[in-house]
This record gives structure tokens, sequence and C-alpha cells, in this order.
């Protein structure tokens, strides 16, 4: 079941990065990536969706540079420059400083970049009032709700005005209308800014409502197991989560996940 | 916010919330009520065992003669006190130094902290009074040995609790430093200090009680010499007088520091941690 792979829409724009044969192995003898071939467009919303072990956080941690590949390369924009300047990263939990405020949370890569909290103010303000948590800029974490957390982990992501933002199953923790909402307005900004998102989750629903381009990926050992595009125009709103397109696109998304499932199991098997 | 702070005739309580709220009110008068009735009662029990068994007074003193010793011989103690907080509080900030200093220089380097970690422990785990007759043949100044001493005893729960808390850093925090391009320095900074906040302020509150005993110790094994004048060297004193009121009110003195020392520790400790840290949060049931 790999027929629609190639369909994908690449927007006919350079790939941002590409990864080249791309392969993980830890000092424990596990294979977290096989060999994975992916190009990434400029402005694309790429979904990474794929059982536990298929090694999408791993590829995602091997864009950003926290990890390097044991076979392979990752290619930027052709010149095999990485930039980490301009990626940022949401992950699982919120990871915020519990002892900075919200905005002195947003400010940090600014800050670590020598950015002076002056200088940097007018970005953080931006920031914070597009994640909707304009007047809770003195808040603590701990007085904030997780999804309100998950806003300000996301305002902090995008604070840099990265070209890339990578999240590792954000939403995964929270409830599902929270869910909703945050989807909505990530969705938002990502159309107002353009930046690229690769977006790491186990939901089928989520990652069709969100992106343009859906990476399902099968485990032992990890790789890329069928792609599917998801042509529907945005915006997306709510009346797009009720409509048929939207049904019809989960299920086929979930018999993809369902054949990348059994094409693991039967790899145990043998 | 508690229960009890509702306005009592908005709402009629039932049964349970209304157990709920006169224990709570119990609880917050008994914190204070009870220890300090069972403190007169027992002032009072031993006022009158000496009454009743006629108990001649260099033996055991009256509570209200060691009262009085407390002020009549208030010069000379404290004096001594001041003498004694000296090496307490030049101890405790020389173990602070010391242990957070230790903490950050193995924070940096697992190899330091494998190499270094021991001698702390086999520092910590010697007693004191073993240590000091060394101590006392090789240094010769009189405040540097007793500040030795009491900063022996301090600096071991500051550096191995400041340690903890460096390596007790968010795995996740971490790789959004590096994601970041922090320096080693911004990650110090940044991160691993204020992470430790919480332990270092735990091991500190301990360290403030260890270095007013090292400090008492010290001059304890110090003081046959005859040259110290703290709070221990009274207390020998009076020993050997047969001086049992004041040695009651030196002892006094120094229990009572302690409690202080404690006390403000701890004050310090939530005015710090108090906007973001659970151990400093009011509880909100």
């Amino acid at each position: 079941m790999e027929a629609r792979i190639g369909e994908a829409a690449q927007g006919g724009t350079v790939p941002l990065l590409s990864l080249r044969d791309v392969g993980k192995r830890f000092s424990n003898g596990v294979t977290a990536l096989g060999k994975v071939d992916l190009a990434i467009g400029e402005g694309d919303f790429l979904s990474l969706l794929g059982p536990s072990g298929c090694g999408k956080s791993t590829a995602l941690r091997l864009i950003a540079g926290l990890s390097t590949p044991t076979t392979g390369l990752i290619d930027w924009r052709g010149d095999g420059s990485p930039d980490r300047s301009s990626t940022g990263f949401v992950f699982q939990e919120p990871t915020l400083l519990p002892w900075a405020s919200v905005f002195d949370n947003v400010w940090l890569p600014l800050r670590l970049r020598g950015v002076s909290r002056a200088d940097a103010t007018p970005a953080i303000r931006e920031m914070i009032d597009r994640v909707h948590l304009s007047g809770f800029e003195n808040a603590m974490p701990r007085e904030l709700s997780g999804g309100m957390k998950m806003r300000v982990s996301i305002a902090r992501g995008l604070v840099t005005k990265p070209r890339l933002l990578l999240m590792d199953e954000p939403f995964a923790a929270l409830d599902e209308i929270t869910r909703f909402r945050l989807n909505h307005d990530l969705l938002e900004l990502w159309q107002e800014e353009r930046f690229t998102v690769v977006f790491v989750t186990h939901s089928v629903f989520e990652s069709v409502f969100l992106s343009n381009r859906i990476v399902v990926m099968a485990a032992r050992p990890g790789r890329v197991f069928g792609e599917i595009a998801v042509n529907s125009a945005y915006p997306r709103d709510e009346a797009f989560r009720t409509s048929h397109e939207y049904g019809e696109l989960c299920r086929d998304t979930s018999q993809i996940l369902v054949d990348a499932m059994n094409a693991g199991a039967d790899d145990d098997r043998n | 916010m508690t229960a009890t702070e509702r306005p009592a005739a908005s709402l009629a309580l039932d049964p349970e919330e209304a157990r709920r709220v006169r224990a709570a009110r119990f609880e917050r008068i008994g914190k204070w009520l009870l220890p300090l009735a069972i403190m007169i009662a027992a002032i009072w029990l031993w006022d009158r065992i000496c009454v009743w068994n006629e108990i001649p007074r260099y033996i055991l003193p009256r509570p209200g003669e060691v009262l009085y010793t407390l002020y009549a011989d208030a010069g000379l103690l404290f004096s001594s006190l001041l003498v004694t907080l000296k090496i307490t509080f030049l101890g405790l900030a020389l173990a602070v130094a010391g242990g957070v200093g230790l903490s950050v220089l193995f924070a940096q380097s697992k190899w330091v902290e494998m190499s270094l970690f021991p001698f702390a422990i086999v520092l910590q785990v010697t007693p004191i009074v073993a240590v000091f007759p060394l101590i006392n043949i090789y240094v010769d100044n009189q405040t540097v040995k007793l500040l030795l001493c009491a900063w022996i005893v301090a600096f071991f729960p500051i550096l191995s609790n400041t340690t903890l808390g460096l390596n007790s850093v968010d795995r996740n925090l971490l790789d959004l430093f590096k994601l970041n391009g922090a320096t080693r320095w911004q990650q110090l900074v940044h991160l691993r200090l204020p992470a430790a906040m919480p332990y270092f302020l735990g091991g500190l509150k301990i360290a403030g009680g260890l270095s007013l005993i090292g400090a008492v110790v010290a001059e304890f094994v110090a003081g046959s010499s005859g040259q110290s004048s703290g709070l221990a060297s009274r207390i020998i004193e009076a020993g050997y007088r047969l001086n049992a009121p004041r040695l009651f009110a030196a002892l006094i003195l120094i229990s009572f520091t302690g409690i202080v020392i404690f006390l403000v520790l701890s004050l310090i400790s939530h005015l710090v941690l108090r906007r973001w840290h659970e151990s400093a949060l009011k509880q909100e049931r």
C-alpha cells in the first residue's frame, strides 16, 4: 500500500532541507532509523505519523541537530550547512523554566543569542499576543493551565522567527477541546508567518487536520512507509473537521497507518 | 485559600465541610498554643521538682534563677555569644562559598566530580572531634582553628545538595539550550543554578545548624587551652566552678541561637522560592 507515494504536493518549491539515506543506530544496537529519504519543502506543514518506535522523534532530533546521523546526511538547501539559528523546537511537555515568568520564558531563545530585554521586548510582546496570552506576561508557569503552558512554549519556539518549527507531539498530553483550539491557532500562525513545520504525532485526526503532507512511518527499523497529500484548502476551520472530505482522508490515513503497523509486526515475526 | 475565609453567612455548610472548617481553626491555634503550653508546663514542673526535692542550686537551679543569671551575667554571656556567632556565620559563609564553588566545578565535569567527591565524603564522615587534635597541631591561630572546624562540618550538606541540584535539570531544557547555541556559562547561569536553588537552600538550612554545632564543638575541644571566649568556654568554665545557673543560661542561649538561625534560613528559603517552587506554595487541597 504505497500507491500514493509521490502524489504529495511539494508546492513546487525548493526543499528547505532533505534527509538523504539518513540512518541512526544507537550504541545499544537498536536501529532507530533504517534509511530515510525525505525532502521537506519550504512552507510545508509536514506530519510524521507512526506507531511508537518508528523513529519519528529520532528523525526530529536529527533534523534539529540534537543528534547526528550514523549514515547519510541532512542537507539544508542543497549546501549541507545546517541553519540552527532558524530552527524552533516545541517539546511534548511545555518544558518552561519554572522560575521565570511567561515573558522571560519567551525571551529565553533571544536572551541566549545576546539580545537584551529591552531590545527583545517588542518581539516578545508580539509573540505573546499572537498565542493569545496578552495580560499573562508576568504569570508564572505554575499559574497556567496545560494549554496555556503549551502556548508559551509555541511562542518561545517562534520568537526567533525561525524558518523551520519542529514539534514533537506537542499536544499529546492535552484534552481534546484544548487540542482543537491549539490546532486551530497553530494553523493560523503558520498561515500568517509561512514557516515550515515538521510535526510529530500519533494522531491520525490531528495530522489530517493540520498538514499538507503526512509521512507515515513504520518501525523496526524506522522507515518511511507511505505518504499522503492533503490538498484541502487552508484556512481549515471546525467545518473542515466535520466535512466528508476530512472523514475520507482520515480513513485513508488510518488504513496506511494500520498497514505500517502490520509491516513492523511482520518484521518482528521474521 | 482556605475554607475558613469564606463569609460565614453565604452558604450553609454541610456537616463534613463544617468539621473541616473547625478542624482547620483548631489546627491554626493549636500549632502555637500546644507547644507553648507544654513548654510552660515543663518549666513549671522543673521549678516544682527543685522545690519539692530541695535540690541545691549548684546541681539544678530553678528556672527563675537561670533567667536572673541571664540578666545578671548578660555582659559576659552576650559578648561570648557574639564570639560564637562570628565563628558560626563566617564558617557558614565559607561553607556556602566552598560548597557551591566545588559543586559548580563538579557540574562542569563528571571527571572532576568522580575524582574529588570521595574526599568530600571522607571529610564528612570522620568525626570532627577526632580530627581536631590534628588541626590543633597544624594551625596556630585560634579563630582559624574554629573556623576550619565549623567549615568542615557545614560544607558537606551544601556541596552534596547543590551538586544534586545542578545535575537535576530537565533533559528537554538542556536540549533547548543546546538548540539555541547556549554557552556553558549561559547554561550554568540561566539553567543549572536556578534549578539547583531549592536543593541549595535545603542544604543551607542543615548547614546553618551544623555550623553552630561545629563552632561550639570546636571551642569545646580547643577550650582546654583556655584562649577562647565563646559560649562553649563559658560552659566549661561554669562547669568547673559548679556555676549551674550560668551553665544553663549559656545552654539556653546556644539553643535559642540555633532556632533563630533555622528560622531565618527558612524565611530566606521561602522568600526566594515562593513564586515558583512546590515546597513554598500554599496547599490548595
